[in-house]
């Protein structure tokens, strides 16, 4: 049937007729095609497709793990594992009585730091302008950075968060996903940031197995008896 | 070229090609996506005597930055042939052929590409021709468009190519080197199977206007096979066996 998911290729017609194109398709005459390998969803009245492979796109709102490169005297260059650099601007640490001449950038964030922050906003014409100054979001001072594919992040995550729960609950660790596919385990023991992390790299290579959650349950539980 | 006194036997009164093939009969492909670690999408094709990898990279930023556009991503290709590829070394340094081909092939990719999605940015694809035996141009498209697709980066069909041509007056699939040197004509063509366009067709030789719609329509179903070869190749890296 036509709502059954599908798995399909760059090219691959979805579906024909009356539906809204979402992710991922293009609307060409009445056909909906997809234009990405992965796995296509048909919703009511729109359609999708999940995507299996490709880089990190910006997205307004997303929480994303980015590394400090460099900084300006008013702003600071974030790697956030996309095609463009976040960008950072300094009032939004300092507030807003920032003054260059007075505050030193380095001081609250220098190269090579991690940081947890928010796309605020993110155009065509620009790069991603991102924020920390949330709940949640700033230096990450602790944990271990673990780089998965950002199009498994979905998977990593589970339906309504099952899987990343599991995974801390089994292991007593925090963890925190940017959704570019850059992941930060902390946990007080080492055994516990092993096995998240081991769990988070089989997801990571395994992402497309059917019954994922369960290798990854047997492979926590089976370490919990030893 | 067209005309030329063909030495060899060509097409035999069976109609069997010199390699043993028939007249609508392509050589043996073989494609695997992926393979390549550093690179973000890459793929590999055997396609007869021909031996192809391609690497392709980004969208990333683009260096130097004066080439980057405001308003659409950037393609970038590479086609390139090994020393060893051919039978006499083969100079390293990019040649006139080598530069038309990047080109060509490029304009061949750049209708299936959605660029305008990431501006500023460029996508790179290289192309090494390891072992090179007649059509590699249409076999290194081939393999771009599967590497593109491993790569993540969006597109409104696959390409998929092949040549058709000429040999003792009759219109063949899949022309290899000896039916490429000694034959009448040579006519690659690149086609994107769903949307059924065709995005690179060049001529070399000289064909009647009949002779030319049948090479046109000889070569679009060569490339519906190569099509479903992308397709297997794709669906086994990403779906396990075949896909559904």
């Amino acid at each position: 049937m036509d709502n059954k998911r599908k798995y399909v290729i760059p090219g691959d017609v979805v579906t024909t007729g009356p539906f809204r194109p979402e992710q991922n398709v293009i609307l060409e005459g009445n056909k909906i095609i997809s234009t990405t390998i992965g796995i296509s969803e048909i919703y009511d009245d729109s359609v999708r497709v999940i995507p299996l492979t490709g880089k990190y796109i910006p997205k307004i709102n997303d929480l994303v793990i980015g590394k400090v490169i460099s900084h300006t005297s008013l702003s600071w260059e974030l790697d956030i594992n996309s095609c463009y650099v976040g960008f950072l601007p300094a009032q939004d640490v300092f507030g807003r009585d920032f003054s260059a001449h007075a505050d030193e950038l380095s001081s609250k964030l220098a190269s090579g730091d991690l940081v947890a922050a928010r796309i605020a906003n993110f155009d065509r014409t620009r790069d991603p302008l991102i924020t920390i100054s949330d709940r949640d979001l700033g230096k990450i001072d602790s944990g271990d950075l673990v780089k998965i594919s950002p199009s498994k992040v979905p998977r990593l995550i589970g339906k309504r968060g099952s899987m990343i729960q599991m995974i801390e609950m089994a292991t007593n660790a925090a963890v925190t996903i940017g959704q570019n596919g850059w992941v930060v385990v902390s946990c007080e023991t080492p055994e516990g940031l092993l096995k998240a992390k081991k769990a988070i790299e089989m997801i990571n290579e395994k992402a497309h197995v059917a019954n994922l959650t369960d290798q990854v349950k047997e492979m926590l539980e089976i370490k919990d008896e030893s | 070229m067209g005309g030329r006194d063909a030495t060899m036997v060509l097409l035999d009164e069976n109609g069997i090609r010199c390699d043993g093939r028939k007249v609508d009969e392509t050589r043996r492909i073989m494609i695997r996506a992926g393979g390549l670690k550093n690179a973000d999408g890459s793929a590999y094709i055997e396609f007869g005597d021909n031996k192809i990898l391609v690497g392709v990279f980004g969208p990333r930023d683009v260096h130097p930055k004066h080439m980057s556009n405001t308003d659409t991503g950037i393609l970038r290709v590479r086609y390139h042939m090994e020393p060893f590829s051919v039978g006499e070394r083969k100079n390293p340094a990019p040649s006139r052929r080598e530069i038309e081909i990047s080109k060509v092939i490029k304009e061949a990719l750049e209708p299936a590409v959605m660029l305008e999605k990431f501006p500023r940015t460029a996508v790179d694809v290289f192309i090494e021709v390891l072992q090179a035996d007649g059509g590699t141009r249409c076999a290194a498209l081939t393999a771009a468009s599967v590497a593109l697709a491993d790569a993540g980066i969006p597109m409104r069909d696959m390409v998929a190519a092949v040549a058709a041509g000429k040999v003792a007056d009759t219109v063949i699939l899949d022309v290899n080197n000896e039916e490429d040197q000694a034959g009448q004509a040579d006519m690659p063509i690149g086609y994107m199977p769903s949307l059924d366009k065709i995005t690179l067709l060049q001529l070399d030789g000289v064909l009647t206007p009949e002779e030319y719609k049948k090479c046109v329509d000889v070569g679009v179903k060569g490339c519906k096979i190569v099509y479903e070869l992308q397709k297997k190749a794709l669906n086994d890296k990403y779906f396990g066996n075949g896909g559904d």
